[in-house]
Order: C-alpha cells, then sequence, then structure tokens
C-alpha cells in the first residue's frame, strides 16, 4: 500500500490535491477512495453525518494523520482548527497566542494582539482561557490557527456550541480571510452559517464522496 | 517452501537430540558439583541465544524506523517474543542449578541479574505492544526496543562492578574458569541446537504475524473494491 | 527563532503554567514527605547502619515521587491537543522535548533540595565524603530519571492505561542509573568506597538516553 507525502503542489492553480485516498482504522474504513482538488482561494463546506470521514479527511490534508491508501498535497503553510482548542487553559489569551506565534518564530506582541482583536477579544484581557466561554474559546482558537498568516485554513467544526455573536465574528473573519485570497475548507453540522461564505459543498457518507457541488443546497 | 520446512524441522530435532546426548551422557561429570551442573548446558546457550535474538530486535526495529516495512516489525515482534522466553529458560535454570550447589537460590550474580534486567526490559516491551492503540504499536516498541537494546550494556557493566564491590558466589563459575573440551564441545553443539530452535520458532511466529497482516491488507482491498463497484 | 530559543520558550511556557496552579509541585512534595515518613517507620536505623542505607532510600523515594511528576509531564498538552498545534507549525520537536525535560528536572530536582534536609534530620546524616560529589550525583541521577521519564511519558501518552504504562517502562531501563546513583550516594555517605566509577556510568547513561531522546521524539510524536 502506498502511502502519503505532503508537499506543496505542483500546480500552483491547486491549493490542495486529494488523490485516491482511503483511511483504515484497523478494519474500520474511514475514508474510501477520495479524490478532490481544491483551487487556491476557494472556500469549500465539508458536510456529512458522524463518522462520515470528514474529520479524518481534515487530518490527514493537515499532515496529522498518514492515509492508508493514495496521497495528498497540500501547502505546508496552514492552520488548522479543530474542536479541542489546542489551547493552555492556565494562560491568558493573549500569552497563547504569543506562544503560538513563538512556534512560527513570529515574536510581535502587536502582532498577537491584533489576532486576538481580529476574532473580537480583547488583548487585554487578563483572564485564563479555563474562564473563557466556549464562543471565546472557539475565537481564540481561530486566532491561534491563523496568526502565521496561512495560505490554506482546515477548520473542524468551528461553530459548534458558539454563540450567535462569536459566529457573526468568526464568520466576518472568514470573509476577510476569502476576499484575502485564502483556501478554506470548513467541517461544519451547520451548512446554513456558510451560505454566503462557501463556494462549494462536498458531502462524504460512509467514507465516500456523496456528491460535490456548487454553494450550499 | 513446505519440504524445506520439514527438512528444518527435523534437522533441528537432530541438532537437540545430539545436543542432549553430548550434555547429558557424553560430556564428563563435574568434579565438585557433580551430574546437576549439566544443566549449565541449557543454561549458557539460551542465555547466548536470548542476547543474540535481542541484537535481531535491535536491528529490526532501527530497519522498521528506516524504512517502515510492516513485515520488518513482525520480524521485531517474532525475536522478542521468543528472546523472552529463551530468557525465562536462563533464569528458572539457574535458581535450579544454585540451590542444591551452594544452596541458594539466587545470588544476584552478575550474569544471572543481567538477565533479569533484560527480561523486565523486553516483557515491558511486550506489554507496551499490548497496550498500544494498533496504528502506533510498531513504531512506539521500535523506540522502545532500541532504549532497551542500548542499555544492556550499560546494565552488564553497573553490575558487573556491583559484585566487584560487594562478591557473591557465581553461578557457573567466574568468567576465565577452564572449561573442559569435551565439555565444550557439549556446550557448543547445544548452542547450535538453541539457535536452530530459535530460528525454526521465530520463523513460525514471524510467518503468523506476517499472514495476519496480510489478512488485514486483502480485508481492506476488498472493501475497497466493493464500494468503489458501487459508486460505479 | 532558534532550537535552544524555542526550548527556552517551552520551558518558560511550563513554568508560567506550573506556577499558576502549583499542581505538580504540590503533588511530588507532598508525595515524596509521605515516602520518606513511611520508610523511616519501616527501617529504624542506628546512625552505623543508616550511613549505608540513607542513599538507596533516598533515591527509592525520589523514582516513585519522580514517577508521579512524570506521569502528568504531558497532561496539560494531552488535555486540548495542544500537540496537534505543535505539529502543524513544523516547529522542531526536540525544543519542545528539551524544554519539557528541562521542566521536569527543575522540578524534580527543587523537590529533592527541599526533601533532602529531611533525611539528614532523620536519619542523623553527616556526609564523610566530598559534597561537591555528592550534588554531582544529584544531579546526574535526576537528570537520567528526568530525561527517559519525559520520553517514555510521551510514548505512553499514546496507549491504554497511561498512567500504569509509564513505571512499566521507566523501571527496568532505569535499574543500571538506579543502582549507580544508590551506591555512589552511599559510598559518599559512608566514606568506605570511591563514587568515581558511579559517576562515570551515570554521566555515560546521561549522554546515551538524552542523545536517543532527541533523536527518537520526532518519531514518537508524530507516530499518529
Amino acid at each position: 500500500m502506498t502511502t502519503s507525502a505532503i508537499a506543496n503542489p505542483t500546480s500552483s492553480a491547486h491549493a490542495v490535491t486529494v488523490h485516491n485516498v482511503s483511511k483504515f482504522f484497523g478494519r474500520f474504513p474511514a475514508l474510501l477512495g477520495i479524490t478532490a482538488d481544491f483551487k487556491a482561494g476557494e472556500v469549500v463546506a465539508l458536510l456529512g453525518g458522524n463518522g462520515s470521514g470528514k474529520s479524518t479527511l481534515l487530518r490527514i490534508i493537515a499532515g496529522l494523520a498518514r492515509p492508508s491508501d493514495g496521497s495528498v498535497q497540500a501547502t505546508s503553510r496552514l492552520g488548522y482548527m479543530a474542536h479541542a482548542s489546542m489551547l493552555y487553559d492556565e494562560m491568558s489569551g493573549v500569552e497563547n497566542l504569543q506562544y503560538a506565534g513563538a512556534l512560527y518564530g513570529i515574536a510581535s506582541r502587536e502582532h498577537c494582539a491584533s489576532a486576538m482583536s481580529s476574532v473580537g477579544l480583547d488583548p487585554g484581557l487578563p483572564r485564563l482561557v479555563r474562564d473563557y466561554s466556549q464562543g471565546m474559546r472557539q475565537r481564540l482558537s481561530l486566532a491561534r490557527a491563523i496568526i502565521h498568516d496561512p495560505d490554506l485554513l482546515l477548520l473542524d467544526e468551528p461553530f459548534s456550541n458558539v454563540d450567535a455573536s462569536s459566529a457573526t465574528q468568526m464568520l466576518a473573519l472568514l470573509d476577510d480571510l476569502k476576499a484575502r485570497g485564502k483556501t478554506i475548507l470548513i467541517v461544519t453540522h451547520q451548512p446554513e452559517l456558510l451560505r454566503s461564505l462557501a463556494d462549494r459543498s462536498i458531502v462524504l457518507s460512509d467514507g465516500r464522496v456523496a456528491s460535490d457541488s456548487r454553494g450550499i443546497r | 517452501m513446505r519440504p524445506l520446512i520439514v527438512l528444518f524441522v527435523v534437522v533441528t530435532l537432530a541438532l537437540l537430540g545430539f545436543g542432549f546426548y553430548q550434555g547429558m551422557y557424553a560430556a564428563p561429570t563435574e568434579q565438585t558439583m557433580g551430574d546437576i551442573q549439566r544443566i549449565f548446558y541449557y543454561h549458557v546457550p539460551s542465555a547466548w541465544t536470548a542476547f543474540i535474538l535481542f541484537f535481531v530486535n535491535f536491528v529490526a526495529s532501527i530497519w522498521y524506523l528506516m524504512k517502515r516495512r510492516t513485515t520488518t516489525d513482525a520480524l521485531a515482534l517474532a525475536s522478542a517474543e521468543v528472546g523472552v522466553v529463551f530468557c525465562t529458560i536462563v533464569l528458572i535454570t539457574g535458581p535450579l542449578w544454585a540451590k542444591p550447589v551452594w544452596g541458594i537460590w539466587w545470588t544476584w550474580d552478575a550474569r544471572l541479574t543481567t538477565t533479569l534486567v533484560l527480561w523486565l526490559i523486553y516483557v515491558s516491551y511486550l506489554i507496551l505492544r499490548r497496550f498500544s492503540d494498533s496504528q502506533q504499536t510498531p513504531t512506539l516498541a521500535a523506540a522502545l526496543a532500541i532504549f532497551g537494546f542500548l542499555d544492556v550494556p550499560i546494565v552488564y557493566m553497573s553490575i558487573r562492578w556491583w559484585r566487584t564491590q560487594h562478591p557473591q558466589p557465581v553461578i557457573g563459575g567466574a568468567p576465565g574458569s577452564g572449561l573442559d573440551p569435551s565439555m565444550k564441545f557439549a556446550l557448543y553443539s547445544n548452542f547450535v541446537a538453541f539457535m536452530a530452535m530459535a530460528a525454526l520458532i521465530m520463523w513460525f511466529r514471524y510467518r503468523l504475524a506476517v499472514k495476519e497482516q496480510r489478512l488485514e491488507e486483502e480485508h481492506r482491498a476488498r472493501t475497497l473494491r466493493s464500494q468503489l463497484r458501487e459508486v460505479r | 527563532m532558534t532550537l535552544l530559543g524555542l526550548a527556552a520558550t517551552n520551558l518558560q511556557k511550563d513554568l508560567r503554567l506550573e506556577w499558576r496552579s502549583r499542581d505538580t509541585l504540590n503533588a511530588l512534595g507532598f508525595f515524596a514527605l509521605l515516602v520518606v515518613v513511611i520508610f523511616s517507620f519501616s527501617f529504624d536505623p542506628s546512625a552505623e547502619e543508616s550511613r549505608r542505607i540513607a542513599g538507596g532510600i533516598f533515591w527509592v523515594s525520589f523514582v516513585f515521587a519522580a514517577l508521579v511528576a512524570l506521569n502528568q509531564s504531558w497532561a496539560r498538552e494531552l488535555r486540548n491537543q495542544v500537540l496537534d498545534a505543535y505539529r502543524v507549525s513544523g516547529a522542531p520537536p526536540a525544543s519542545l522535548f528539551m524544554g519539557k525535560a528541562f521542566g521536569n528536572f527543575l522540578f524534580v530536582a527543587l523537590i529533592e533540595a527541599l526533601v533532602s534536609p529531611l533525611f539528614v534530620i532523620f536519619y542523623n546524616l553527616r556526609a564523610i565524603g566530598s559534597l561537591w560529589m555528592l550534588a554531582a550525583v544529584f544531579l546526574l541521577g535526576t537528570w537520567a530519571l528526568v530525561i527517559n521519564g519525559t520520553f517514555f511519558a510521551a510514548l505512553c501518552a499514546r496507549t491504554r492505561s497511561r498512567e500504569m504504562m509509564l513505571p512499566l517502562l521507566l523501571l527496568p531501563i532505569s535499574l543500571p542509573a538506579v543502582l549507580a546513583m544508590v551506591e555512589a550516594t552511599t559510598a559518599i555517605l559512608t566514606g568506605e568506597s570511591s563514587p568515581g566509577m558511579w559517576i562515570k556510568l551515570l554521566t555515560g547513561y546521561d549522554i546515551v538516553f538524552t542523545t536517543a531522546s532527541l533523536l527518537l521524539f520526532e518519531t514518537v510524536l508524530n507516530s499518529e
């Protein structure tokens, strides 16, 4: 069985190329022969029921999991956001962003502060993340994912359990990112939120692509 | 393949039989310890065999991390399991020998203690394999195997130094004590026989592991084919 | 950012987090104290004997206490999947490992420094040998436990029964180091033999396993 190579795509038109990707967990088929290309600047909604493989596909594109078969090519400048916040509960918001920035060699405090403002959070807030609401936490996690200005953004259920105001702020940021030409893949159970944002929607079912169409139905 | 395996089994049995004869009958009786000393012909070759098998495990683990072939991991698993078995034989024959001869079960002698630590390390390796998620088992186990084998010389040196500071009776004679040539012959014949047996058991274990892997792969391929057929 | 620079950032982050909750330090400190007291009840030595066994008791207590600290050394990273963010960033895993190992080293060494006076008091100890050598044994020995402990804790993070696995994996491989620590400490306390060989062994152990950990950590981190 061939294994993947995550490399910069040879074609600059495609930000992500997924070719015949399958993923088995033991005998359980999470993904079966997924093939899809994502152009630079596209915003795609990944939909499907529980266990359809959406999160697994995102993790493989992010380079966090290896496919059992097939290959993926994606730009290495990517941001990833999942249900887990990937934040430290015992640090404040801006401290978390400063740490996340440090991983990319970003030392500027202003940069981290402005990233925090861009999701509608006050950088001066000394509150620790463990005392954040879910909406605040998701917003901060999004700020963390984009701290290094990635070209590709992979979001796994960013709006789950998030209040309407937080969701609105996140969507505003995503609109802005789209306008700047970023490629965004969003896994969600709430497609209606992406009606104006998404160019395309892919529905996964039992590990296979069930439909791939323009806009959100 | 079949006739070759049968031949190998026959040869191994023959070697074991020959070794048994040499150890139990042909070799002269040891002057101070008597016939109980003949356990030595099982105790020492088991130790050498176990050590060689753990070395195979070490090499296979490194090779796995470099090439990522599941068959290499199967070799690592097989060598560790069979190695632990031979290690256990050493740990059982040691006290069985020590009790009648010196009146004590255990002496913390350098070689026996090193074998005990080795046994603990490789049993922990097998436990890790059992308790980890099957996706990651080969990688995690390979890392542990490398650490474990790197530790072996350090363990041996530390215990040797410990025993020179606090001397205790040495099971099997101190290294360097002379061996009658016919005893050496019995020792080496049993060593060859044990290596043959180890290779044989490892071969079967390896084949079993590879077959299990192949079954998995076939199941996956079948799933893929049937799913893709449905799409068309 | 350089490899060491990022390691320092990681260390700083861990120190800050620990200072805010003090989970590890409290648990570690209290556990170490308990073990010392229990051993004091179990072995009630005269002043002569105490020098002979104090080394062993000290290190056995600290091996178990260190396990408490090491077991949860990756807990904050695992709780919210921070390691995923680290992997995606492409930052060098060696920096993460060094920062974490050093943090663990500081915590365990701190508690050792706090609990040692108790040992001196309970066992009426007075070192006959060189105190500098004793300090060297403490540092080298603690590092030996911490470097492998941090690595194996990361290894066990992906297994069932995580807390049970760490001692099972760590203790066998640490045996020669523990032997060296105990023998060296006893040699210094009693003045009856030279700890030189043991210190050399510990140094060799530390070098071998620090190198192995640094080389293999990335593989373990990305083993999914």
